[in-house]
């Protein structure tokens, strides 16, 4: 039983108690501060198998981004969830066998990380052999990414472009521009003031970082996104949305979400009118793998630019709403 | 030497876990998952040095700045029960 | 022998901020009132965690790596007690107060106020 083990078995049995804190905790605010929780056990643990950019998107996303935006909604909704009134008898026990099936059918995969398993023997050896040379960036996971596996990324892209405005449709993307008739609420907190402007131009900063570093280290587009909005987060939080909305209109986050898209897209239709196929980057640059760079470049920025514009947009829509039910009521 | 600061940093992941299910009052609940989320911050760069690949310190400095934003935007949520701003009763701003 | 020292070094900080990162925990989970939880949990956010990354720097000598636990100890310097002036800003705001200790020095029972039975 290794130390390696030892941490395994511990972030499991966090993830597991955790979840199961999740189910029988009523108080929805208390459930919203668990699932940040696990979203960071989870990050520890992707960790700890060395998925690095894994890791950094979901301590991102799952642990930072979800929670304000989990909150944002819970504003609009009950406090308590309500008790279940009828016995979940039937689910439970199709579950339950559902979950059975799956564990007989796992009993056929190979063994965790076994270098014979197919997995190994296809496509990963020729990824991990050719991109020193085809692509010549040293993280093999943002190779994979953002050329290998480009038009995944692009599926990936359109499916948070989709969401984002999906979101926009239902909340509502004509909300009013600022007016002047709404109070800010933490006006007087002179703390929280003073670290925020401390810490948003340092924020930024290390968004363009992670957003240039994707070839060398952690890092890449997706990440980089959700920092930026990060940053235009904490200052609507501590300097109002109205002030946040000054800085950085509804409009034109909107016309940013597509934008990103679009230069993605673009790139492919680049490479069309060259005359490789769609998404071949090696017809950028001087020679294929200067070209590769630039593609890799030029789609990581397209990636970050629609994902920061939508967690934007989305914050913008949940927290400028009315809240429905009253304070008494709450 | 790394292995004795992971555990240190696993119980007292366990502690403050164990916080945030008791905490009575929901400021318990909000100084346990502060305090969780430095631990975290601990536990992964300690963990990188263990597996030999500092590399990970990128996901530390992010998740210290999240921490915080975490933090502001839950305690605004339960002081002002909003995230955007408050309408201003007597100008009459209404609905969306 | 630099080794060997940079070895005992990082070994002593670390050890030491572990053993602080403990008494914090504990502290969090055995005080009887929100605002002595707060000052032990205070204990880990900033005496742990600089004694932490002050041993792993040692460990890793002058490279971009101890830049980088530079910045993390210099965000956890700003963001910690920011944290925890704010959320005791809010608790005391809300109406949370310290309970008062009774005469014979042991802590009363958690106080029941508004603010307390918030879930």
């Amino acid at each position: 039983m290794t130390i390696a083990n030892v941490i395994d078995i511990a972030l499991l049995v966090f993830l597991g108690l955790t979840a199961f804190a999740i189910l029988k905790l009523r108080a929805l605010f208390a459930v919203v501060m668990l699932s940040s929780v696990f979203s960071l056990v989870s990050a520890c643990l992707l960790v700890h198998l060395d998925a690095v950019d894994v890791a950094f998107t979901e301590a991102a996303v799952g642990a930072g981004i979800s929670t304000v935006l989990m909150l944002a909604t819970l504003a609009l909704t009950a406090r308590r969830e309500k008790a279940s009134t009828r016995t979940q008898a039937l689910p439970l026990i199709v579950v339950f066998l559902t979950g059975l099936a799956l564990v007989y059918g796992t009993l056929d995969m190979p063994r965790f990380g076994d270098p014979a398993a197919p997995i190994h023997h296809h496509v990963a050896p020729k990824y991990i052999h050719d991109t020193e040379t085809e692509i010549g960036i040293p993280n093999i996971v943002t190779a994979v990414l953002a050329s290998y596996r480009g038009f995944d990324t692009l599926g990936e892209v359109t499916v948070i472009f989709t969401a984002g405005i999906g979101v926009l449709l239902l909340l509502g993307a004509f909300i009013r521009e600022p007016d002047g008739l709404k109070i800010q609420t933490m006006h007087h907190h002179l703390v929280l003031r003073v670290v925020t402007k401390v810490l948003i131009g340092p924020i930024l900063l290390f968004a363009l970082y992670v957003q240039a570093h994707g070839d060398y280290g952690p890092g890449g587009g997706f990440q980089a996104g959700v920092i930026f909005a990060a940053a235009f987060i904490i200052y609507a939080l501590v300097f109002g949305l109205e002030n946040a909305r000054l800085a950085l209109p509804g409009h034109a986050v909107r016309v940013l979400v597509a934008c990103g898209v679009l230069l993605y897209g673009g790139v492919g239709i680049v490479s069309i009118l060259f005359g490789e196929n769609y998404l071949n980057y090696s017809v950028l640059g001087s020679t294929p793998v200067h070209g590769q760079h630039w593609g890799i470049l030029l789609v990581e920025f397209g990636v970050g630019l629609t994902v920061s514009a939508v967690m934007v947009s989305t914050f913008y829509a949940f927290a400028g709403q009315n809240p429905p039910i009253s304070d008494e009521d709450w | 030497m790394f292995s004795a600061t992971v555990a240190a940093l696993l119980v007292a992941m366990v502690l403050a876990l164990a916080r945030l299910y008791m905490g009575p009052t929901l400021y318990d609940r909000v100084l346990a998952a502060n305090a969780f989320g430095t631990k975290t911050v601990l536990l992964i760069g300690v963990l990188g040095f263990l597996t030999g690949r500092p590399d990970f310190l990128d996901i530390s400095l992010l998740y210290a700045l999240l921490n915080f934003i975490g933090t502001i935007a839950v305690l605004k949520f339960f002081r002002y029960r909003t995230l955007g701003d408050r309408v201003d009763p007597e100008r009459g701003g209404g609905q969306r | 022998m630099s080794a060997l020292l940079i070895d005992a070094a990082s070994w002593a900080l670390l050890v030491l901020g572990s053993i602080f990162v403990l008494i914090g925990a504990l502290g969090l989970v055995r005080m009887p009132d929100f605002y002595t939880r707060m000052h032990a949990a205070g204990i880990t956010d900033t005496l742990g965690a600089d004694l932490i990354l002050l041993g792993l720097m040692v460990q890793a000598g002058f490279s971009l790596v101890t830049v980088k636990l530079v910045l993390i100890g210099a965000f956890l310097f700003f963001t910690s007690p920011t944290s925890t002036h704010a959320i005791a800003n809010a608790a005391y705001t809300a109406g949370l107060r310290a309970s008062p200790m009774d005469e014979e020095g042991d802590a009363p029972d958690e106080g029941g106020d508004s603010a307390g039975e918030r879930p």
